[in-house]
């Protein structure tokens, strides 16, 4: 598709709604560095701090420290009845957040992973996400559903699903994907807040990683909005949009891309439900191209979200088709070299976006594809 | 309270032995003690809470099992059964488990599948009204009788007028509580206006004895525009946060942990009441009766679950459904104290349900309570229930056994309530109801704005563009549109 001429007075008005963009790029030495696990400790910490209405609940969080020690010291900082350890069913401590909620406290629920979060899902929407809408306002839900979601490592089918589109076509959820600390430490801490049901996508393989952190995020008061996502990486060739752990892939192709000639602007969603549509058409509108990543199943997914968004708003400024990355349409194989191809990769993401700057490799090389 | 102890056939052949006590494992007696030995904290004892009940519902065993009996029956078994275990110069022969010591047998049993008899059903009058025993039960009031009595009339009243309009086309569905209207009422008059509910369906009695109007009824029935529900949801999905009873909701049984979230939350603020939760037959089948009960349990949440045992979930009969002996007696394999009462015996219901939130306030517990009863309407509007049921067996029940007749038989013994008071008020809650349907009928729909909100908190952006969007197109082609959503 051939360039259409840029309405640029237009194009930087956009611009300039969108979010301030700040780049992680290069590390200040007088910022600190923060695991993610940490950010999400400390910012459930301080909200429970800040509110005793605040309880956690869920298996393992309590005497354990948490599956995956994110909730390392609750207990013995809150005590049994904000720390609750609960049997083993996701659909009865589901409905009881839920029930809590109700009547007025702000329940955070965890499940060990997203996967297990289907056995409470009639609770997440039936009982959490549609009632304030059918009770016409007179009942509020502020409860977060929270824990590790996508892929692990070597954990097979049932336990690496992507749960970011089903929660996302949901009215009256609102889902988050925190990427670095200050997304994890933010975003956790907006949601706790919230007075709708959040649903709060974490990723396993990410709580060991660290971040760099200022000053203004380790403060107590630190929120970040929900429904805008952050442009993690300037430039002006083609868009890239990813969530969770496939924003770090996104960057790492940037790099690689850079090398190439290619400037390519890495979009953190952070947010999938309500997703920011004006920063992706403002970015879209300023580099032409798109590429979506997403480690989750190809159909239905966010990808085809965001691409149908982007017909609808910016489909005059494309020079290129939408391409999406995703996961395998298979579930998650177990076997290292088969799990790998299974999802999305730092090469796919170079090739994708080349694609879209009609800069791929030849036919003949194809093959390595 | 009523405490079943099972009685085996076998029992004489144990106590024959050595082993004595050690071959009563079977008793629910013994299992008893075994809850309370791992509740530490709930030991007090359970005999003396209702006197009447204890003396009337244990039944007498024969000779035989009478000095078991004797050790049992005032279950006050944990400090006497730690004394037999302690000074038992068997206790090599107990295990120390997670919970308590277990003792050890060297025959195998199994445990029977069921009781050999069914936990029996607590009630105060019999079938023609009468008083059954003239014994220390607080008389209830008369204000208190009449009110409840009243209330069952209106409930009545209401279901069939509103049945009515619905077979008439005026109001798209609507679900009774034909036969089940002690269960409804009395339990409601049993409780303060603190106290949470989480109903299933069939308890708009509830509401009504907290003062919803006949009005606001009719207005959830036609989704108009004084409809609290802002037209949102199908007729009877009725909720009112101000008399704490919160809106129906379609999914069965989700409401029973959910209510054990709720009385955690009232635990937590130390309040002086309770939750109750009612659920039907058919809804203990499913997954979240289980998790709720058990996690009541291991909580200590102040919840009472009501379940109104009426025979049939839409064409599934108990048999069915399950085969325990109900439900009454699950309550104990999640270690809730439990009780059957006759659902059809107002007075029973009323002090069964006094009685359970007493308990379940001052000892921080759940309650399950049973409550026998009858489904005498269809499941709902679009269902016909001859279909699937003896047309005698639903007439049987609606005349014979139908609740409101027997509280009446009483309350007019009591000399509280004659034939003329009787058409007064049928024909007062007549007119009311007619007039009701009519207003309700001519009100306008709830505006076009009522299409978006409440989704979130706040309206989020794209909703707000397509209300916008909307109206705007609403506004160029109103011949396109219906004329009765008001803007």
């Amino acid at each position: 598709m051939l360039g259409i001429i840029r309405q640029k007075a237009f194009g930087q008005s956009l611009q300039r709604i969108r979010p301030v963009a700040s780049s992680w790029g290069g590390y200040s030495s007088t910022s600190k560095q923060m695991m993610v696990r940490e950010a999400l400790n400390s910012a459930l910490d301080e909200e429970m701090s800040a509110d005793p209405k605040v309880l956690l609940m869920g298996e393992e969080v309590g005497e354990y420290q948490g599956a995956y020690k994110i909730s390392k010291g609750l207990l013995e900082k809150y005590g049994p009845e904000r720390v609750l350890d609960t049997p083993i069913t996701e659909a009865g401590f589901t409905g009881i957040g839920v029930g809590a909620a109700f009547y007025g406290l702000k329940p955070i629920v965890e499940f060990m992973t997203f996967n297990f979060s289907m056995q409470a899902i009639d609770h997440i929407i039936n009982s959490a996400a549609k009632t304030s809408y059918m009770s016409a306002g007179q009942i509020s839900v502020p409860i977060v559903f929270r824990g590790p979601n996508g892929a692990a490592a070597g954990v097979g089918a049932q336990h690496s699903q992507c749960y970011a589109s089903w929660y996302a076509s949901c009215p009256g959820l609102k889902v988050l994907a925190p990427y670095s600390s200050e997304d994890a430490r933010g975003l956790l801490k907006a949601a706790i807040r919230d007075p709708d049901p959040v649903v709060f996508l974490e990723n396993e393989l990410l709580y060991g990683e660290s971040f760099p952190v200022s000053a203004e995020v380790l403060d107590s008061s630190f929120c970040l909005p929900i429904g805008k996502a952050k442009i993690e990486r300037e430039g002006k060739d083609v868009t890239i949009t990813a969530f969770s752990k496939m924003v770090g892939y996104a960057l790492k192709a940037a790099e690689i891309l850079a090398k190439d000639g290619i400037s390519a602007e890495i979009i953190n969603l952070r947010s999938i439900r309500p997703l920011d549509r004006p920063a992706i058409n403002a970015s879209v509108r300023k580099t032409n191209r798109l590429v979506t990543v997403e480690e989750g199943f190809p159909q239905h997914g966010v990808g085809a979200e965001i691409c149908a968004s982007i017909i609808e708003d910016s489909f005059g400024y494309l020079d290129a088709p939408v391409e999406r990355i995703t996961g395998a349409d298979v579930p998650m194989p177990y076997a290292a070299n088969l799990e790998r191809m299974a999802l999305p990769q730092v090469d796919d993401i170079v090739r994708a976006a080349r694609r879209a700057c009609y800069r791929s490799v030849p036919m003949a090389a194809a093959q390595s594809y | 309270m009523a405490i079943w102890f099972t009685r085996s056939r076998t029992i004489t052949y144990y106590l024959k032995r050595k082993m004595g006590f050690m071959g009563i494992l079977n008793q629910d007696s013994c299992s008893n003690s075994y809850f309370e030995s791992i509740s530490s904290s709930s030991s007090s004892s359970s005999s003396s809470r209702i006197p009447d009940v204890k003396n009337s519902s244990i039944s007498r065993y024969s000779s035989a099992f009478t000095f078991l009996v004797h050790r049992f029956k005032s279950t006050k078994t944990s400090g006497q059964l730690d004394q037999f275990y302690s000074s038992d110069d068997e206790n090599s022969q107990a295990l120390d488990f997670p919970g308590g010591k277990v003792a050890y047998i060297s025959e195998m049993r199994f445990i029977s599948e069921s009781n050999d008899k069914r936990i029996p059903c607590y009630r105060l009058l019999d079938d023609n009204g009468e008083l059954i025993e003239d014994s220390d039960i607080d008389q209830i009031s008369k204000e208190v009788a009449v009110k409840m009595y009243s209330e069952m009339v209106t409930l009545q009243m209401m279901d069939t007028i509103f049945y009515e309009a619905q077979r008439q086309g005026r109001i798209s569905f609507y679900v009774t509580s034909v036969g089940e209207e002690a269960t409804n009422i009395a339990s409601a008059a049993a409780l303060a206006a603190d106290d949470v509910v989480l109903p299933q369906y069939r308890e708009p009695g509830v509401l009504l004895w907290r003062g919803f109007t006949l009005e606001e009824f009719a207005n959830q029935c036609f989704g108009n525009k004084a409809d609290y529900g802002k037209g949102r949801q199908m007729p009877i999905h009725y909720g009112s946060k101000k008399l704490n009873y919160f809106t129906v909701s379609s999914p069965i049984a989700t409401q029973l942990p959910q209510a054990v979230g709720a009385a955690y939350s009232l635990k937590m603020d130390k309040k002086d009441a309770c939750v109750v939760t009612y659920i039907g037959d058919g809804g203990t089948s499913e997954g979240d009766f289980h998790a709720a009960l058990n996690f009541a349990a291991v909580m200590e949440a102040p919840v009472i679950f009501i379940c109104r045992n009426n025979g049939w979930a839409i064409s599934t009969h108990i048999t069915e459904q399950f085969r325990s002996d109900g439900i009454a007696v699950k309550g104990q394999a999640y270690g809730i104290q439990s009780i059957r009462v006759d659902g059809n015996d107002a007075l029973a219901v009323y002090r069964t349900i006094r009685a359970a939130r007493e308990i379940a306030i001052s000892e921080q517990r759940p309650i399950l309570v049973e409550a026998l009863t009858y489904r005498v309407g269809h499941h709902s509007t679009s269902d016909d229930s001859t279909k699937y049921r003896p047309a005698d067996e639903i007439e049987y029940w609606k005349m014979a056994r139908n609740p409101v007749n027997r509280f009446r038989k009483w309350v007019e013994r009591n000399g509280w309530w004659s034939e003329k008071e009787e058409s007064e008020l049928r024909s007062s809650i007549r007119k009311q109801l007619l007039q009701a349907i009519q207003v309700a009928e001519k009100t306008e729909k709830p505006a076009l704005g009522n299409l978006f909100s409440d989704v979130y908190d706040l309206p989020p952006s794209n909703l707000r563009e397509q209300e916008k969007q909307l109206r705007e197109t609403i506004n160029r082609h109103p011949q396109d549109y219906p004329s009765d959503v008001p803007m």
